[in-house]
């Protein structure tokens, strides 16, 4: 239950791999039903930062906590509250699109209900591929059943990990779409990408990571600027 | 399992184990010292049984190690903590080198004795599959590079090694007890125990002070492993 | 729907999709078994004499294959991890994949049996129990087997550590297999077939349990 309305909180959040550290004590508050943006250069921490929320990988410092449930404690919890679209397609290269949905559906419905494949696959566009093996789709199909996959978890809480990777333009305006959508039906969205422009028209908030840290935070409209401003690690501010 | 209960392991400095393998080694020569040259030859099999005098103590202190590893696995699975994972580190090691030491004895024992270098008793065999067994834990250990993995993935494997070791030695004695009879030399009467006795002890008493300092020297790495600094400076924290 | 059952359905499928895999798995036991012949040489006293052993050598060596390939498919795009985001369970997808596994073993080894029959003059009219041993024994290898093949498929050197720490653990399969497949085949005097098939059974009784009880600690970080 949501002890207040904040949907994700973090503090101190460090991770490390081998001798680097990919997080560097990550605090933020994101309130119920907003759309923030994570933006930062390639290798910032982005993607580190939402596995860690979405209880994937642990924190080796400091501690999170998502619709109030912790990420250590409560994993189970926090996992049916979120829903991650991560930088693997989390899919079975062997079978179909309407497989690959079932099974999740099986595990997360086990007494049925929750959105139709089918439906889900019409709206990303892949109705027609619906009995074709994935090993035989593009990368950009890959991505609009990944994301059909995250819509089906119906979630509170949605991370997309660069939801506009390998995209044509047709699949921006799917993913614009979405997160409209999501918006609108008062889910918190926390999305990483590197394009700020279509970031900042859709999203409330956005943070700056820099070499894991988070450097700068505030409304979405203001990051194109920020980000120029984000200071180098080690630049006294 | 890193937080600021238990950051990162700090090795004990003392001399005790110093002293443990100085006293080991000690009774070591005095027993083997009495075993190969004071006590009477064994009227069947002659001077070839006085290996018993260390191949049993080897014996003993084999097992007690493996199942202080099973321990240490079972303490780091449930409660965490480094030490331990440092423990089940040295003792696998240490247990593994005592098991190696005992086939070798076997085969030292057997040659002569039955005109083979193998004679699949079933302790011994068991030992060989034992050692087999704890040796992949160790390689295991040096393909996984994150320490949190490591210390999880060694305590199962070790947990579920551990708990072979009653089913292979059953096994192994079924299999075999077609084909031979039990032979070790073990049969030991009572003019032998004192230097058996005083082997056991120094064994123990070596191995005790070896795993301790294996332990220290597994806990100074995973130290390293575990403690590279926060790189500078510190940011301004985010507020929504 | 329960779990477990969602996690058979999802590793039946996956098997079905790739069967082709499977039948590569038993050509190579079936070489395997052909190779052993040689090493025997043309003697078929001696061939049918060890029979059994080499029937389950070549079995092990192919469930090596087997177990891996099960989480090919689940760490290529992680998969698995994904499944575990949902949340699903991890016994419940471990105890999936190990009957997947059992299954598909037994099936190699079922083939395999023709193979022995004709190559080493090794028949049995007792199949019923030969079928037993089979299922014993794949069970007994799949439970540890499923559990390292997830170990393994998450570290570096994976195709040396996989077979590294599992023959060791599995010798009393091997032993209580082979012995129990030769009374069948050579003839049983003694009545000696029960302990044996006990014994297997004991160890697949404790390795189902113990391997789905630590399994999430093999997977979870």
């Amino acid at each position: 239950m949501a002890v207040d309305s904040v949907a994700v909180e973090a503090s101190g959040l460090c991770r490390r791999y081998g001798r680097r550290w990919a997080l560097v004590d990550v605090s933020l508050r994101v309130p119920l039903a907003t759309v923030v943006m994570v933006t930062g250069r390639n290798g910032s921490g982005k993607s580190t930062l939402l596995r860690v929320l979405a209880t994937a990988i642990r924190a080796d410092r400091g501690g999170a906590r998502v619709l109030g449930y912790d990420c250590r404690t409560q994993r189970d919890a926090v996992r049916r509250s979120v829903a991650l679209l991560g930088h693997y397609s989390y899919l079975y290269e062997a079978l179909t699109p309407l497989d690959n949905l079932a099974i999740a559906a099986r595990f997360l419905w086990p007494r049925g209900g929750g959105p139709s494949p089918r439906a889900l696959l019409e709206e990303v566009g892949l109705a027609d591929r619906a009995d074709d093996p994935v090993s035989t789709f593009s990368a950009g199909m890959r991505k609009r059943l990944s994301l059909a996959r995250t819509l089906l978890q119906d979630a509170p809480v949605v991370l997309l990990d660069e939801p506009y990777g390998q995209l044509d333009p047709p699949g921006f305006r799917l993913v614009d779409g979405l997160l409209g959508r999501l918006k609108q039906s008062g889910r918190t969205v926390l999305m990483a990408t590197h394009l700020l422009e279509r970031g900042s028209a859709i999203c409330d908030q956005a943070v700056v990571l820099e070499q894991g840290r988070l450097v700068w935070s505030g409304p979405a409209a203001q990051v194109p600027e920020a980000s120029s401003a984000a200071l180098p690690a080690g630049a006294p501010r | 399992m890193e937080s600021a209960v238990d950051p990162r392991p700090t090795p004990a400095e003392g001399s005790i184990p110093y002293l443990l393998i100085g006293l080991g080694l000690a009774l070591l020569l005095w027993g083997s010292g009495w075993g190969l040259f004071v006590a009477p030859q064994e009227s069947y099999m002659g001077d070839v049984q006085r290996i018993m005098y260390v191949h049993v103590p080897t014996a003993w202190n084999a097992m007690l190690a493996l199942t202080f590893a099973f321990a240490c696995a079972m303490v780091s699975l449930l409660r965490g903590g480094w030490k331990w994972d440092a423990r089940l580190e040295a003792a696998m090691e240490v247990g593994v080198t005592l098991a190696v030491l005992l086939c070798i004895q076997g085969s030292l024992w057997a040659k002569p004795t039955w005109g083979v270098w193998w004679d699949w008793d079933p302790r011994l065999t068991t030992t060989a599959v034992m050692v087999f067994a704890f040796a992949a834990i160790l390689a295991l250990r040096r393909f996984v590079d994150d320490p949190v993995r490591r210390a999880a993935w060694s305590a199962v494997a070790a947990i579920i090694a551990f708990a072979d070791v009653p089913i292979v030695y059953f096994s192994v004695r079924w299999w075999n007890s077609l084909h031979q009879l039990q032979s070790s030399p073990e049969t030991v009467s009572r003019a032998f125990h004192w230097p058996l006795r005083i082997n056991a002890f120094g064994v123990l008493f070596l191995m005790s002070g070896l795993i301790a300092l294996r332990a220290r020297v597994a806990e100074l790495r995973l130290r390293d492993e575990l403690g590279p600094p926060l790189p500078l400076p510190a940011a301004a924290q985010g507020g929504l | 729907m329960s779990p477990v059952v969602a996690a058979i359905r999802k590793d039946l499928l996956l098997q079905w999709r790739t069967r082709a895999q499977v039948l590569a798995i038993f050509v190579f036991g079936a070489s395997a078994l052909l190779l052993f012949s040689f090493a025997i040489g043309p003697d078929a006293e001696a061939l049918r004499l060890h029979a059994a052993g080499f029937l389950w050598l070549a079995l092990l060596l192919s469930s090596t294959l087997t177990l891996a390939e099960s989480f090919q498919s689940e760490m290529e795009q992680r998969a698995f991890e994904g499944l575990l985001l949902l949340p699903a369970s991890p016994r419940a997808l471990y105890y999936g994949k190990a009957i997947a596994n059992w299954l598909q073993l037994t099936l190699v080894g079922a083939g395999l049996v023709p193979f022995m029959v004709v190559l080493y003059d090794a028949g049995t009219t007792r199949l019923l129990g030969l079928a037993g041993i089979l299922v014993l024994g794949a069970a007994g290898l799949s439970a540890p087997g499923t559990l390292y093949a997830a170990m393994t498929a998450q570290a570096r050197a994976r195709q040396t550590l996989l077979p590294l720490l599992l023959f060791p653990l599995v010798v009393p399969v091997l032993l209580s297999a082979v012995k129990a497949t030769s009374l069948l085949i050579l003839g049983d005097p003694m009545g000696q077939l029960r302990p044996w098939t006990l014994l297997l059974a004991c160890f697949d009784l404790i390795h189902w349990a113990l391997c789905g009880l630590l399994f999430d600690r093999v997977v979870e970080d």
